[in-house]
């Protein structure tokens, strides 16, 4: 009993720790990834940590126009982040917080999240940043349904409405669902480049003319906001990485080699993603709803798939 | 009984002092409703607790078992946002339409005697009082929308409005008719079993939801509901959204209690009518640029959302999936708690820009929240709620609603469960857009004219309502615990039976609470830790050097909602209205679009002009020559004697 116990609060602090410290190295391996295929020696790993270490010591710089929905942008991305890393199960040890209908909390927090980042974004004034607060709103119209699809396909099949049951039951290749999951991956592999702001559906690189949607809304932050900012984004890296890693990984006797196993293929999920944006451009504008649609029809297919 | 009845007597009677007193006559009103308010709440809260004591009928033999009127759990539940909201607009309406207003007196007793009728058809029990209550509540609903009658277009919402209206009742009349030619009695009692499988069984239910239908603004019936919203003064909008519309769907509760076994295809029509009005109501919002067009699209939603609840619940009692039933009615019915609160809200503070602004139009808004800040703040919270975001209540009933499709799911293999998931999923994503349009368009940002940039808070009588509306939305979303025992005495009746399982067995509500409260608590801590000491706030926007030059250069409504308009345009077809430049040297231009209603501008006001149009062609029997007329008298008597010869 005593050691279950102490298992669990192990466990939780291990979980506690991932979801707080690792998000900012997902960013850092990416760029990694993308430097060396395109020959380049590229910025440390560790980029993302001393930027935030450095904003946390700059002065915020507040436009005229702005009032408190500003600041409260970047706050409920973070909070929201963290919340949901909380509902999220890293590989197969269960989530710390876990009930029926954690699912919906858990995409729902994301809507809050986006739903303040764009209204701090309108706060500006700016007609550039209600350009990318028009399409981040535009796009999570498709990617919304998408994420719902493959919850309803994995709920079907698991019988279950937590996430922890929902991403940690099947392991792959076992049950005769193989084939709708290889669809919800894929769909969800198109939700997570959306979601995260990656090529090819936007080049988090660089805040002009590439930048279309999600850079574009927080081009006014500075200071201890934006470092909220970009820790929020990296959360989100690292917390929609795990809906994708659960259902992928293979499941073994031992907890602690679950871990490992976890770690190893979050490392290799940034390397795959950092591959993508390399070899791949970012689509126009108007092609990002069909890329979209292609993800929604995916998981449609999945739930189809399942029901027969 | 007594306080319900105080309760009734003191709503119709507080504009009559009014008409009487030269001034303070608003303040009265507000005091008598506020005290109606009281007294209704303490006895639908006493109901929905434990009381069973109340729910005793107005004997009146002759009529029927029940009696004339029962306040079961069911009334208690719809009497709450009845009475709140009146309260609330009440108050309001001293601030918004004082003494000096030429309509002040009539809409304050018209107000009273329609809050007295909406509580008396909650507790109807009987066909009669029901229709009564019913036809009040319509027509005072009537004078109230045509209140500005001087205004074209408020006649227009009006004549809509009360045609509506009527037709409802018309198939009420017949669904009434064909519940006593089978049950032998005018009064409420449940049906038998079998019944509803019946073609007369159809019957009834297509009746009575084209009656009721009509009266909630479910899809293709809601034409009248956007005119009628906007050209009423905003405090009479705030309850015709929150609560008139919620009368269909009591009508339809009523309705589904009665029956003991619905057939499958009952629950799947819920959901299919609520999938298709929450995701067009949601995307006609979208395209509208007038504040309260907007808003009454939204309630279209909502009732979406709220049928959407009630259809799943309707399938898990016809495939006898108890935990499906119970969260399923759970949701439909606390969103018709939760959206009578936060659209109410909506409505009030559309009211207090409104009043400030002298437009409806979104386009010449911006930067309010600088000269309204508690405006701001509640539309926010509003704005947040039905949105459906954690961790207000708007995501509590919408969560119970997820939870009763993906059980549904696991049990049957039925399409319906999974509309509505896929639907609830699209209306979520675009509420949030059609939101962060309006709020950032309205309050954010720089004033876009000069009556924005002048604009100052209304005065203390309307932010009252607004603060206490919003207060319940978080005290709801935080704590919704607390609504368990009233939810199971609700959903138990509205399913017709003693008593279902206890929802706390289907749904972690605690946790919600936990998890809201974990939300608020890291959200403080980083806001702590963002809140810098010492900023520079003396910057203009720095938007990568591109200062605009003028305010008007911002990204409007339009712009905003462009991308999802024309993605949708096979559904909203919205019309453009410009001259292509093509000279080199062009004047000035104008450039201007909107979104017709698809069924009141494209089908029914023109099918309508065919249909009188065709009507002008009898007139040519009508030359006015009294010969002619009487030729005619000859012809059929001579007609009618060869047939009685033969």
């Amino acid at each position: 009993m005593s050691e279950s116990l102490l298992f669990r609060i192990i466990h939780i602090a291990l979980h506690l720790l991932t979801a707080l410290l690792l998000g900012p190295l997902i960013p850092g391996l990416i760029n990694k990834v993308k430097a060396l295929v395109a020959g380049r020696c590229g910025p440390p790993v560790l980029q993302l940590y001393y930027d935030l270490a450095k904003l946390a010591r700059k002065q915020a710089v507040f436009s005229q126009t702005t009032t408190w929905i500003f600041l409260a942008g970047p706050v409920a991305t973070v909070a929201a982040g963290l919340v949901a890393a909380l509902l999220v199960p890293f590989g197969h040890s269960p989530a710390p917080i876990h009930f029926q209908g954690d699912v919906i909390l858990f995409a729902y927090l994301f809507g809050l999240a986006r739903f303040l980042t764009v209204l701090s974004a309108l706060d500006t004034g700016s007609s550039f940043e209600g350009m990318g607060a028009a399409r981040e709103v535009t796009f999570s119209a498709l990617a919304e349904p998408a994420l719902f699809l493959g919850f309803a396909a994995l709920a079907k099949s698991s019988g279950s409405l937590s996430l922890s049951a929902m991403l940690a039951s099947p392991g792959f290749a076992i049950s005769r669902a193989t084939g709708p999951f290889i669809l919800v991956l894929a769909g969800w592999m198109i939700v997570y480049l959306a979601e995260n702001a990656r090529i090819p559906v936007d080049d988090p690189n660089t805040h002009l003319e590439l930048t279309m949607i999600h850079e574009v809304m927080v081009l006014d932050h500075s200071g201890r906001p934006l470092a909220l900012v970009l820790y929020g984004a990296s959360l989100k890296l690292l917390v929609l990485a795990a809906l994708i890693l659960g259902p992928l990984l293979p499941r073994t006797d031992n907890p602690w080699l679950d871990w490992a196993a976890y770690f190893l293929a979050l490392g290799l999920f940034a390397v795959v993603v950092g591959v993508i944006e390399s070899i791949t451009a970012r689509f126009r504008m108007n092609q990002v709803p069909q890329f979209l649609m292609a993800s929604v029809l995916a998981t449609a297919f999945a739930f189809l798939l399942l029901l027969v | 009984m007594i306080l319900f009845g105080l309760a009734v007597l003191l709503a119709a009677l507080s504009g009559v002092p009014g008409l009487l007193l030269r001034k303070r006559g608003g303040e009265v009103a507000a005091g008598m409703l506020s005290l109606a308010a009281v007294f209704g709440l303490a006895s639908s809260v006493w109901t929905l607790y434990g009381g069973a004591v109340w729910t005793q009928g107005l004997p009146f033999t002759p009529l029927g078992s029940p009696g004339l009127l029962r306040f079961d759990p069911i009334a208690a539940f719809f009497l709450i946002p009845v009475l709140l909201l009146a309260a609330c607009g009440s108050v309001y309406g001293v601030a918004y339409f004082g003494d000096t207003h030429e309509g002040a007196r009539r809409v304050r007793l018209l107000y009273g005697l329609t809050t007295a009728f909406l509580a008396l058809l909650v507790a109807a029990a009987h066909a009669v009082t029901f229709m009564l209550a019913w036809e009040g509540m319509a027509i005072t609903a009537f004078l109230l929308v045509i209140t500005e009658d001087r205004e074209p277009e408020t006649q227009r919402a009006g004549w809509i409005y009360l045609i509506a209206t009527h037709t409802g009742t018309l198939c009420l009349f017949g669904a009434f008719s064909l519940m006593a030619s089978t049950l032998g009695s005018f009064a409420f009692t449940g049906f038998s079993s079998g019944f509803a499988s019946t073609g007369r069984g159809s019957l009834t239910f297509v009746l009575f939801l084209v009656g009721f239908g009509i009266k909630a603004g479910i899809f293709p019936f809601h034409f009248w509901l956007p005119p009628a919203h906007a050209a009423a003064p905003s405090h009479v909008s705030s309850i015709m959204s929150g609560v008139f519309l919620k009368m269909g769907i009591l009508g339809l509760i009523r309705l589904l209690s009665w029956i003991p076994d619905p057939p499958l295809w009952w629950g799947g029509l819920l959901v299919v009518l609520g999938a298709i009005s929450g995701i067009l109501g949601v995307a006609f919002a979208l395209g509208q640029h007038d504040l309260k067009r907007l808003l009454a699209y939204h309630s279209i939603e909502n009732i979406g959302i709220i049928l959407l609840g009630l259809g799943i619940g309707t399938l898990g009692k016809s495939i006898g999936s108890v935990s499906v039933q119970v969260l399923g009615y759970a949701g439909g019915l606390l969103h018709v708690l939760n959206h009578g609160l936060f659209k109410g809200l909506l409505f009030l503070n559309a009211g207090s820009v409104i009043r400030g602004m002298g437009t409806r139009n979104l386009e010449q808004m911006g930067g309010l929240s600088n000269s309204m800040p508690v405006t701001a703040g509640t539309f926010l919270i509003g704005a947040w709620a039905i949105c459906g975001l954690p961790p207000l209540n708007g995501f509590v009933s919408e969560w119970l609603i997820y939870l009763a499709a993906f059980q549904g799911l696991a049990l049957s293999r039925l399409p319906w469960t999974v509309i509505a998931l896929s639907a609830l999923a699209i209306i979520g994503a675009l509420a949030l857009a059609c939101f962060a349009k309006a709020y950032g368009t309205v309050f954010l940002g720089q004033p876009r004219s000069a009556e924005a940039s002048k604009v100052q808070e209304s005065p203390r009588a309307m932010r009252g309502p607004m603060v206490l509306l919003a207060g319940l939305c978080i005290a709801l979303g935080l704590a919704p615990v607390l609504l368990i025992p009233a939810l199971d005495r609700l959903v138990s009746s509205a399913s017709g039976v003693q008593a279902l399982p206890s929802l706390a067995g289907f749904a972690h509500l605690g946790l919600l609470s936990a998890m809201a409260a974990l939300l608020l608590g890291l959200a403080c801590l980083c806001w702590r830790w963002a809140r810098p000491a010492s900023a520079r706030k003396d910057v203009p926007t720095w938007d990568c050097g591109y200062l605009a030059a003028s305010p008007r250069m911002q990204y409007s409504a339009s712009s905003f909602a462009d991308g999802l308009v024309s993605g949708l345009r096979f559904v909203l077809w919205p019309q453009f209205h410009f001259r292509r430049i093509a000279a080199f040297f062009p004047t000035a231009r104008r450039f201007h679009s909107h979104v017709p209603d698809p069924v009141l501008d494209r089908v029914g006001a023109p099918g309508l002009d065919l249909v009188a149009r065709g009507f002008t062609l009898l007139r040519v029997l009508q030359s006015g020559q009294l010969p002619l007329y009487l030729l005619y008298i000859l012809i059929t008597l001579l007609t009618l004697l060869i047939w009685m010869v033969a």
